[in-house]
């Protein structure tokens, strides 16, 4: 059994709280054992880095100094913490910048969509599945931050990444090509300036509508949450109905590997994905 | 003027104070424009990134601080991973913001700037962000952005907790307080 320490973050408490029961169910079904952080915080989000540097070293550091109590290493589902983290690490081990906690850059921190979209975890994955998601056709949306800055994320394909799109091919699915899988959904623009962030979103849905695609498949909660559960406003602006449902890529996991609870996970979504699971024989 | 130059103008410190705080050199700047072509917010700025770093050559610093652009860049890193002289533009949108902040310049969107000062305040609290709190922001900012119908139906779905965590306690607190409002590095 593979062990992690995990850090869900604020959103996965909130407003993504089915990524964060996703993740759990998917990990325990892959034989991965997840041990929270105690009590840990904020990682400072956009807001720290945008206001000052040093707060958004300090509030990520305090969390990896907690994670530095145990040897093991540290699985953060959320791209904005992961970046923070990230980051942090970078000044850290690269400009020994001194924090306020006992950290020293050594715990080694995954990103659950490079971890679980990995070779390693696929190969088990397909052992495991039941119901391969045959007919299934899908875009892969990853976003700013789970693959920018190159320097801190290790994706070398960052202008075309493919991982994601390996793990819903090895489900059976069909993943399409499409050329807006790393543009940006507008992430806090949300709750400031809807009337930008509309615009954004509004692109990323009509290119994605356009391939045909039953689903987006995406893997960092601020874009399923921009994606999914403001898409109605969107439509009213755009004029149109697009009514794409916006999964997280361990919600496909979870269908296609039998797990009970992932009809749960569906009935958090603003767009129901179930009648379209429904209707392709993938849900009964 | 030379790109590698500066421009005989009191204000050019802006782009040494840039260089000392985040190591990154906007000298190096040749105009290409690939970070404006790249940019997907480009189409609501008032100063393109290209153009805003030939400002900071010429020391424009009040121009500078109080663009929009500074507050509308959403820190995709498009720009940073395409620049041919390898300057972290994003890196150095944090800095610039970081700048206005505590010079106390006038912002170029209020609600962006209200908004990142009252989820710091907010959250030096609560430890963890407390998502309905976001509500008192929107009034704060004119509530434009819908944010109580769209809560509710979040709410309804499971994806708001009601409660703040009240996590981290003074350890937490006293983050806020030792770095204050101080600068980027």
């Amino acid at each position: 059994m593979k062990e992690f320490s995990y850090f869900p973050g604020c959103s996965l408490h909130g407003t993504s709280k089915e990524f964060d029961e996703s993740v759990r169910g998917v990990a325990t079904w892959l034989d991965i054992k997840l041990h929270e952080l105690d009590d840990w915080t904020c990682c400072g989000a956009t807001s720290a880095h945008s206001l000052n540097e040093q707060l958004a070293i300090e509030m990520p550091a305090r969390n990896l100094a907690i994670a530095e109590r145990s040897d093991r290493d540290l699985l953060v589902p959320c791209a904005n913490c992961y970046s923070r983290f990230k980051g942090t690490e970078y000044e850290v081990r690269e400009h020994g910048r001194k924090v306020s906690f006992p950290y020293e850059g050594k715990v080694a921190i995954h990103f659950a969509m490079d971890y679980l979209c990995g070779k390693p975890v696929i190969e088990v994955v397909k052992r495991k599945m039941v119901r391969p998601l045959a007919g299934l056709k899908a875009v892969c949306y990853y976003g700013c931050l789970p693959v920018r800055p190159p320097r801190l994320t290790g994706i070398r394909n960052y202008e075309n990444p493919t991982h994601m799109d390996e793990l819903v091919k090895a489900l059976g699915a069909e993943a399409l090509q499409w050329s807006y899988k790393t543009d940006c959904c507008g992430a806090s623009l949300m709750f400031t300036r809807l009337d930008i962030f509309k615009r954004l979103t509004g692109k990323i849905l009509t290119e994605a509508a356009k391939t045909g695609a039953d689903c987006v498949v995406a893997g960092c909660s601020m874009c399923q949450m921009n994606l999914d559960t403001r898409q109605e406003d969107i439509e009213k602006d755009l004029g149109r109905k697009i009514g794409i449902p916006v999964l997280y890529y361990t919600e496909l996991m979870g269908l296609a590997m039998g797990h009970p609870d992932t009809g749960k996970w569906l009935k958090r979504h603003f767009i129901d994905p179930v009648p379209m699971l429904k209707a392709k024989g993938l849900m009964q | 003027m030379d790109a590698r130059g500066q421009a005989p103008n009191n204000n050019t410190s802006l782009l040494s104070e840039i260089y000392q705080e985040s190591g990154e050199k906007i000298q190096n700047c040749y105009q290409c424009q690939k970070c404006s072509a790249g940019c997907p917010l480009n189409f609501t700025m008032d100063i393109l990134p290209n153009q805003l770093f030939r400002h900071i050559q010429y020391g424009h610093r009040d121009k500078v601080l109080s663009s929009n652009t500074i507050w509308l860049c959403a820190s995709c890193h498009t720009c940073s991973t395409r620049c041919p002289n390898q300057i972290d533009i994003a890196k150095v949108m944090d800095n610039l913001r970081a700048i206005a902040h505590r010079t106390g310049a006038k912002s170029g969107d209020k609600n962006i700037s209200l908004f990142h000062r009252f989820f710091l305040s907010l959250t030096k609290y609560t430890g963890r962000t407390w998502e309905p709190g976001f509500a008192l922001y929107e009034l704060m900012s004119g509530g434009l952005g819908g944010f109580m119908g769209w809560g509710l139906k979040a709410f309804l779905r499971g994806r708001m907790g009601i409660f703040p965590g009240f996590k981290g306690g003074a350890e937490f607190r006293n983050l806020f307080k030792e770095v204050g409002k101080g600068g980027a590095r």
